[in-house]
C-alpha cells in the first residue's frame, strides 16, 4: 500500500528562524495521524504546510501519489477544520457547508444531496437555515465537521478542534470524530496539544517540540517505549516517573540504586541483559508503581516508602513518594489504606520500565 | 447603603446631590443643544420670510407671513453670475459628482483593505503607511499638481476630473478604515475559504463584502460629506457648467443686484447642506442595525 500523505525533509523557515526542522512522515490510507507537542512546536504550522496555506522551505509534500508541494491549497483535494471553526459569518449553515461545491460549480441537485447526507449524518438538519452566530459552540465545531465531510477529500485535516469546547462537549466530540473515522474510513492529520486527545483517536502519533519530530508511532509505542526524555514526560498522565538513578555491575545482573529521603537508598535488580552507563534515568509509569503483593512477576520488586501525599481520584487513588529527589508517583487501589507520612510497600514493576541517559535525554533500552 | 449591597436587584438609592448634578448637566447640554441649533433657526425661519418682513422685523422673530418664495428662487432663478438658473443645474452636479466619487472610492478602499489586511505581502505596511500619509496631505499641496494631471488627462474643468480628484484623495481614508476593519476578521476565514477553492476575488465578494456593511456605512457617511461639502476642489477644478453646488452658492450669494436677498441666500445654504443631513439620517439607521446585526439571537 503506498502512502496517501508522504512528506519527506520538509523544512520551514520564517527568515532566520527555523520552524521545522527536517520532518519525515508517511501514512496509509486509514490512518488517524496526529501531530502532538507543546504550544509552538510547530505541528499547526506543519498541518498549515501540509494544506498549501504555508509555503514550505525545503523538501516535497505528497498526496496519494502525487506530489503537492507547489499546488494551492484548492487543488490538494483536502478538507479543512479549523480551531476558531472558521465559518462564513453571514451564510446559513447550509450555505456554509455548500460553498466549497458552489466555488467548485457542483450543479444543485448534488449539492442538495450531500448537504442532506452531512446534515444527517451530523444531526445538524434543524440548524440549516440558521446563521453560526446563533449556534452553540458545539453546533459551530458540527457545521465545520459537515463543511469538511461534504468534500469527501483525500485527506481530513483538524486544527485543535475540540480547544475551544467545554470539557464534557469535548470528549464527547472526540469519541464521534473517532466514530466518524472509524465509519468513513478516511484519512486524518489532526493537531493537538492535549495528549490524552493523541492517545485516544491516533492509529499513528507524531510528538514533535522546538520543529522537531521527537517520535513516531502508535500510541502503545510512544505511551510504553517512549524515545526520549520529552516523550516520556509529556504522554500520559499523570506524567511517566522520571527518577534519577546509579547502576551498579553485579553477580547477578545490574543493581539499580535510588536514594531515599531517609534510610539506605532503594536497590533494585536490573534486567539481565543490559549495558548501561553509571548514572541513569529510570521512566516508570504511575500503574507500574503499585502496592506490594497486588500484581506479581518476575520483574516486581518491593521496597518501603514513605508517603508524602494521597490524593483519591476516584477509581484509582493516587500517592506520591520521593525517590532520588524526585516526587514519584504511584497508582493505587481506591480502597488502599495509605496514609500520609506513613510508610507503605510499594511494588516496582520493571517489565515496562524505560532507561534514559541524563546528558542526552535519549532513551537507553 | 450597605444594607443593599446583598440585594443587586434594587436600584441604590439617589443621593440629593446627585439628582441636582444631573439636573445640572443637562441644563448645561440643552444650552449647548440650543446654542448650536441657533443659526439653523435663524436660517430656516429668515428662509420663509419675504424681503419685506427681514428688512422691517427681528433677526430671530417668527415669520408672520409663511412664504416659500425664497426656496423657488434658490432653486431655480436665483442668479450666479450672469446665469439665473438657480441651484438646480449644480446640485445635479454635485449628485453626478458625488455618487460615483463616494462609490469608487469606497469600493476601492474596501478592496485595498481586504488586501493589506488578509493578503500579507511583502511591503504591506509600507505601502500602507504612504496610503495613511495621504490622509494628512493638505488640499492645498495637492492643487497645482491635480490640475496639472488633470490637463494631461484632458480631463481639466470636467465631472469625471472632479470625481479623479475626490476618489485619489478619499483613497486614503477609505483604505484605513476598511483595513482597520478588516483586521478584525479571523485570518482563518481566509484559509478556510482557500481550502473550500475560493480565489482571491471570490473571497472577497462572497465572504467580506457582506461582512462589511457597518464599515460601508461609515465609509460612506465620511466620504459623501468630505466630496459633498467640498469647496476647493470644486472651484479649482470646475468651469462655468461643472460647478458643484457648493460653488454655486458661494455665487448666488456673492452675486446681488441692488438689494441682499437673505432669505434666498438661507434657502439656497439650506438645499445645498440637505443632502448630507439626508444621508445620516438614512445610513445612520443603517448603521446601528449593522452593528447589533450579529448580537441578535434567532
Amino acid at each position: 500500500m503506498s502512502p496517501i500523505l508522504n512528506i519527506q525533509s520538509l523544512s520551514k523557515n520564517y527568515g532566520a528562524v527555523e520552524i521545522l526542522k527536517d520532518v519525515n512522515v508517511a501514512i496509509d490510507p486509514g490512518d488517524f495521524l496526529v501531530l502532538v507537542g507543546p504550544s509552538g512546536c510547530g505541528k499547526s504550522t506543519l498541518l498549515n504546510c501540509i494544506a498549501g496555506l504555508e509555503p514550505i522551505s525545503g523538501g516535497s509534500i505528497s498526496i496519494d501519489g502525487r506530489d503537492m508541494t507547489q499546488v494551492s491549497p484548492k487543488d490538494r483535494d483536502i478538507a479543512m477544520v479549523f480551531q476558531s471553526y472558521a465559518l462564513y459569518p453571514t451564510m446559513t449553515v447550509a450555505k456554509n457547508i455548500t460553498f466549497g461545491m458552489k466555488v467548485r460549480g457542483v450543479d444543485a441537485a448534488t449539492q442538495a444531496r450531500k448537504l442532506a447526507e452531512v446534515a444527517r449524518q451530523l444531526q445538524i438538519e434543524p440548524l440549516l437555515d440558521r446563521r453560526p452566530g446563533q449556534l452553540s459552540g458545539g453546533q459551530r465545531q458540527r457545521v465545520a465537521m459537515g463543511r469538511a465531510l461534504v468534500r469527501d477529500p483525500k485527506l481530513f485535516l483538524f486544527d485543535e478542534p475540540l480547544s475551544n469546547l467545554d470539557a464534557k462537549l469535548r470528549v464527547s466530540m472526540r469519541s464521534e470524530i473517532k466514530k466518524l473515522h472509524q465509519n468513513l474510513g478516511a484519512t486524518m492529520v489532526y493537531v493537538t496539544h492535549d495528549q490524552i486527545e493523541a492517545m485516544t483517536l491516533a492509529t499513528k502519533i507524531v510528538v514533535m517540540k522546538g520543529g522537531v519530530v521527537q517520535q513516531i508511532g502508535t500510541p502503545a509505542e510512544i505511551y510504553n517505549h517512549p524515545a526520549n526524555l520529552f516523550v516520556a514526560d509529556f504522554m500520559g498522565s499523570p506524567a511517566m516517573n522520571l527518577i534519577p538513578a546509579r547502576t551498579q555491575r553485579a553477580e547477578s545482573g545490574i543493581q539499580i540504586e535510588i536514594t531515599r529521603p531517609e534510610g539506605a537508598p532503594m536497590i533494585l535488580q536490573g534486567p539481565q541483559v543490559q549495558d548501561l552507563p553509571e548514572d541513569i534515568i529510570l521512566g516508570l509509569r504511575p500503574e507500574d508503581i503499585i502496592e506490594a503483593g497486588m500484581r506479581s512477576g518476575a520483574n516486581v520488586q518491593a521496597a518501603k516508602c514513605r508517603i508524602d501525599l494521597v490524593e483519591p481520584a476516584g477509581a484509582d487513588t493516587y500517592v506520591v513518594s520521593e525517590l532520588g529527589g524526585r516526587q514519584v508517583t504511584a497508582r493505587l487501589h481506591a480502597e488502599t489504606k495509605a496514609q500520609p507520612g506513613a510508610m507503605l510497600d510499594l511494588a516496582f514493576d520493571l517489565a515496562k520500565v524505560s532507561f534514559f541517559a541524563p546528558d542526552t535525554g535519549e532513551r537507553l533500552n | 447603603m450597605s444594607d443593599f449591597s446583598a440585594t443587586p436587584a434594587v436600584s441604590p438609592p439617589v443621593r440629593p446631590g446627585q439628582i441636582a448634578l444631573r439636573w445640572l448637566l443637562f441644563s448645561l447640554l440643552g444650552l449647548f443643544a440650543l446654542f448650536y441649533l441657533m443659526p439653523l433657526f435663524v436660517m430656516l425661519t429668515t428662509s420663509l420670510k419675504s424681503l419685506e418682513e427681514i428688512r422691517s422685523g427681528s433677526l430671530v422673530a417668527l415669520p408672520r407671513e409663511v412664504t416659500f418664495d425664497a426656496w423657488r428662487t434658490a432653486w431655480s432663478e436665483a442668479c450666479t453670475g450672469i446665469q439665473c438658473e438657480g441651484l438646480r443645474p449644480y446640485f445635479w452636479n454635485s449628485v453626478l459628482l458625488a455618487v460615483p466619487a463616494v462609490l469608487i472610492s469606497t469600493f476601492l478602499g474596501a478592496a485595498n483593505g481586504y488586501i493589506i489586511a488578509q493578503w500579507n505581502f511583502r511591503g504591506a505596511n509600507l505601502i500602507f503607511s504612504a496610503m495613511l500619509f495621504g490622509c494628512f496631505i493638505p488640499f492645498q499641496v495637492v492643487l497645482l499638481p491635480m490640475a496639472r494631471m488633470l490637463g494631461l488627462m484632458g480631463l481639466a474643468g470636467t465631472i469625471p476630473g472632479l470625481i479623479f480628484a475626490h476618489v485619489i484623495y478619499g483613497i486614503g481614508f477609505t483604505t484605513l478604515f476598511f483595513r482597520n476593519f478588516y483586521v478584525t476578521i479571523p485570518g482563518d476565514l481566509v484559509k478556510a475559504a482557500k481550502v473550500d477553492g475560493a480565489g482571491f476575488f471570490r473571497i472577497f465578494w462572497s465572504i467580506f463584502l457582506p461582512l462589511s456593511l457597518p464599515i460601508i456605512v461609515v465609509t460612506v457617511i465620511w466620504q459623501f460629506t468630505q466630496i459633498w461639502n467640498d469647496f476647493l476642489f470644486g472651484v479649482s477644478f470646475s468651469q462655468a457648467g461643472t460647478q458643484p453646488v457648493t460653488v454655486a452658492l458661494n455665487n448666488i450669494v456673492n452675486s446681488t443686484t441692488g438689494v441682499k436677498e437673505y432669505n434666498v441666500d438661507m434657502a439656497a445654504a439650506i438645499i445645498a447642506g440637505l443632502p448630507t443631513l439626508l444621508v445620516y439620517v438614512v445610513a445612520g439607521k443603517y448603521f446601528i442595525r449593522g452593528l447589533t446585526a450579529g448580537s441578535v439571537k434567532g
